[in-house]
This record gives structure tokens, C-alpha cells and sequence, in this order.
């Protein structure tokens, strides 16, 4: 008991004084993270939105996959990816194996359908409400594209969040085509991992309160968000 | 090139396997405010949608001042609907957003905006967001906002069905002025005290078919089918 006390405190202590091992971790998992939910944003929310205004044949079983593949297990996206960049993989002449842009690509394909599947619903709702009115105006689709990101955009931001909060939480991918190697692919999760099979508490205890209060943060913010939007309001 | 007259030639729509109107023919011509009245259900706002495009019939064609594809057109119709769609947006984003959608210049449409949110009296609202607005506010944006096109036809489905006298007075006023301003307009009503209020000439629906298309006048004093007299008698078997 005592054990798990003194690596409470030194894990305190790592905090308050801006350990530069812990800090450094810190930055590269937000780097890691925020880039993979940036291009999954630029891929996703416009994919909703195609989506739910275009019908095209196959949409239906097109929208399912999607929501399937938001249930992606880490570790298989992590081997998968890990055979296209490895040095034998059609894509190991790039050699991005073992370094952040790998661990990005792994992440941008885990969250892709998160971030595709949820704006979907968002926008769906939204153009079912718009559509008529913007039918009557002679809206093009691009058009109604645009109207419908625009005006959801509060609630998208929710919809982006749940990205983010799957990748910076994520261990498995980012394990396997990262590698976690000090000082170059160890992030918070595969850093924790680690730690804690070396029986080495204290950084690993450190960094799940910091993700743990990130992940808390996150959600309360996406909720803050779309609470905010009048959305009950009006008669 | 005008979308008058307007005329559906043996229209039909079947959703689903029902068969909602059935072998409609009529025509509308510039000029007279044309009201659309019938019992809740007989097919008047969906003979309204096919008038305006918005949904392509079964069977038969629809006509716009003889062309049977809208195309360009749709931008010279306006619709307001039952419940308004308000856009979240501010009243004022509401109102010029059919423009914008037309591609009008910002500077040409911030001019033309404020001219008909002070018309229909939302000049001071205009700033705030239109989902807030009271019921009577919301649709009388809804026909700002379909004002501000200068539409050669105006479809107004029910536009006062959810709202107070007042808001209704007020509603019906607005259609007055832009009728005054040269629409033809085009609106679907099961009350008949409104169509008395409104109405040039009528449409009678019953059952997914037109029974009658009299002057007003006419309608209300001897009307030609038995389904509109018993309507107007308040005894419409259904």
C-alpha cells in the first residue's frame, strides 16, 4: 500500500515540476493526435456530409460500413498498417516505419469513420429539416453542402472530439507502428504500458492522470458546446 | 422566360404504393390569388409541391409557362411552408440567404434585406437568432425571406395554420402587399373563413382530386361540385 502512495507522491511531484521527460511525452502525444484528428476532420466532415445530402446507389450499405468500422480493434489497424510501411510493404520505400507520421496515418484510420460516421448523423438530421426549404431556393448541392456544414458546425465539434478522445487514448496501433521508442514514438498510452510491466509506477501514474483529466476535459467541453447551441430555444 | 402559367395535365402521385392525387389537371394564370382549399388531407399541399417542383409526379406533367423541365426557373417561385424552416442563423442571415443561394452581391442584398425585414416589422430582430423567434415572427420571415426573391409565383402552404389571430392578420396582410406587388399567389387553406378573406379564385380538393377551379365569387355563392357545397355547409362526408 505504502508502495502505491510513494508513487503517487512522485508522480505528483513529476507534475508540479514539469518533469521534461513527462513534458515531452506529453507534446509528442497531442502532436501525434491533433494531426490525426485535423486530417480526419478534412476527410470526415465533408464525407458526412456528401453522404447524408448525395444519394447515390449503395449510399445505405456505404453508411453502415462506416458505422462498422468505428468499432476498428487498434491493434489489427496497427498490423495493418504496419505491414503496408514496412520495409518488405508496398509502401516501405517511404520509410515512415517507426516514426510520428506512421503513428498518425494510424491513428487518421482509426478515427476516420468516428468522425465520418458521427457528423453523418448530424447532418442527416439537419438536411432532413433543411431540405425542402433549400430545394425551393434552387440550392446545388455544393451549396447545400456548404449550408448544412456551416450550420452544424457546433455540433460537429462533438462529433470531432470523439476522434480525438479514441486517438489520444488509443494503445494498440500506435504501439505496434511506433514502436515506443524513448524519445521519438513514446506517447502517454504506450508510455504508460510500458512503465507499469517494468513495475515503474510513478511516470506511468503521472501520465494517466493527465489523460485521464485530458479525456474529462474533452467530453465536458463537446458537451459544453453543444449545449450551447439553441437548439431547444424557440416556439 | 416566365413559369406562367403553370399548368399540371393529368398529374398523378402514387408514394408507396398509395395513390395520394389522382388525374389532376388544372392551370394558373398571372394575376388572381389562388387559394387551395379542402379538408385536411385531400392532397393540397401536395398539389402545391408538384406546382412548385418540388416533388415530379406519377404520371402526367407539370408545365411552366410551357416548359415541362424547371430548371432556372425554380429561382423565380418562391415557397412558404406550413412550419417555417428557419435556417441557424440570425433573422437577418435568414432572410438574405435565398439570395445569397441566387448569387446576388452582398452589398445588392444587405439593401434588399433590410428593406423587407422592415416590411413584414423584424427590422429590430435582426440580429438575433431566428430559432428564438416567436411563431408569428418566425413565418412572417419565412415570407420575408421569400419576398426578398421578388418571386413571379409565391406557394404559401397553410402559412397561418399554427398561429393566433393576430399573427394570422398580419400573415394574410403580408400576402396582400406582395400580391399588390405583382406575384401571383398561390395558397393551400383548409379554413374557410381565410379563403373568404383571400381568395380571387379557388381550387376545391377532395380526395386527391380537384373537384372544382371557380371564381371566388362564384365558389362561395353556388358552387359547382357536390363535395365543395357539402364543404361549405360544414357536412363534408369523408
Amino acid at each position: 500500500m505504502s508502495e502505491i502512495l510513494s508513487a503517487f507522491s512522485i508522480a505528483f511531484d513529476l507534475i508540479v515540476s514539469l518533469d521534461r521527460e513527462l513534458i515531452e511525452i506529453i507534446r509528442r502525444t497531442f502532436l501525434v493526435s491533433l494531426s490525426a484528428v485535423a486530417i480526419a476532420t478534412l476527410i470526415g466532415l465533408p464525407a458526412g456530409a456528401v453522404l447524408a445530402v448525395v444519394r447515390f446507389p449503395g449510399r445505405r450499405a456505404l453508411v453502415i460500413l462506416i458505422n462498422a468500422l468505428m468499432g476498428l480493434p487498434p491493434v489489427v489497424v496497427g498490423l495493418v498498417i504496419y505491414l503496408v510501411l514496412s520495409r518488405s510493404g508496398p509502401l516501405g520505400f517511404m520509410g515512415l516505419m517507426f516514426s510520428p507520421t506512421a503513428m498518425i496515418v494510424a491513428q487518421c484510420v482509426l478515427i476516420v469513420p468516428i468522425v465520418t460516421a458521427l457528423s453523418h448523423q448530424v447532418l442527416r438530421e439537419l438536411y432532413e429539416e433543411y431540405r425542402e426549404q433549400l430545394c425551393s431556393f434552387g440550392a446545388t448541392l455544393p451549396q447545400m453542402i456548404l449550408t448544412i456544414l456551416w450550420d452544424g458546425r457546433r455540433n460537429l465539434v462533438t462529433s470531432v472530439m470523439a476522434g480525438f478522445g479514441r486517438a489520444v487514448a488509443e494503445v494498440g496501433a500506435v504501439l505496434i507502428v511506433g514502436g515506443n521508442i524513448a524519445g521519438v514514438t513514446r506517447v502517454m498510452t504506450t508510455t504508460i504500458a510500458l512503465e507499469t510491466s517494468k513495475g515503474d509506477l510513478a511516470l506511468a501514474l503521472a501520465l494517466g492522470m493527465i489523460l485521464v483529466v485530458t479525456a474529462i476535459a474533452l467530453n465536458a467541453s463537446a458537451f459544453l458546446v453543444g449545449d450551447a447551441a439553441p437548439a431547444r430555444q424557440g416556439g | 422566360m416566365p413559369s406562367l402559367p403553370l399548368s399540371l395535365e393529368n398529374v398523378s402521385l402514387s408514394i408507396g404504393g398509395a395513390s395520394l392525387i389522382e388525374d389532376v389537371s388544372l392551370t394558373l394564370h398571372h394575376g388572381p390569388r389562388t387559394i387551395i382549399l379542402g379538408a385536411n388531407g385531400a392532397g393540397k399541399s401536395l398539389i402545391l409541391r408538384l406546382s412548385h417542383g418540388l416533388l415530379g409526379p406519377t404520371r402526367g406533367s407539370v408545365r411552366w409557362g410551357g416548359a415541362e423541365r424547371l430548371g432556372p426557373l425554380r429561382r423565380r417561385q418562391a415557397m412558404v411552408f406550413q412550419k417555417p424552416i428557419m435556417l441557424r442563423r440570425s433573422t437577418r442571415a435568414n432572410a438574405g440567404y435565398g439570395l445569397k443561394i441566387a448569387g446576388m452581391p452582398r452589398s445588392e442584398r444587405e439593401a434588399r434585406v433590410a428593406q423587407v425585414l422592415e416590411r413584414v416589422g423584424l427590422a429590430r430582430l435582426a440580429e438575433r437568432d431566428a430559432r428564438v423567434l416567436s411563431g408569428g415572427e418566425q413565418q412572417k420571415l419565412a415570407l420575408a425571406r421569400a419576398w426578398a426573391l421578388d418571386p413571379e409565383i409565391m406557394f404559401l402552404d397553410e402559412p397561418t395554420a399554427n398561429l393566433d389571430p393576430t399573427a394570422t392578420a398580419a400573415v394574410e396582410a403580408i400576402v396582400n402587399e406582395i400580391h399588390a406587388g405583382g406575384a401571383k399567389i398561390v395558397m393551400t387553406t383548409q379554413s374557410l373563413s381565410q379563403a373568404k378573406r383571400l381568395a380571387d379564385e379557388v381550387i376545391f380538393v377532395h380526395r386527391g382530386r380537384v373537384a372544382e377551379q371557380t371564381p371566388a365569387d362564384e365558389f362561395f355563392a353556388n358552387p359547382r361540385s357536390a363535395e365543395a357545397a357539402a364543404f361549405l355547409k360544414g357536412e363534408l362526408a369523408w
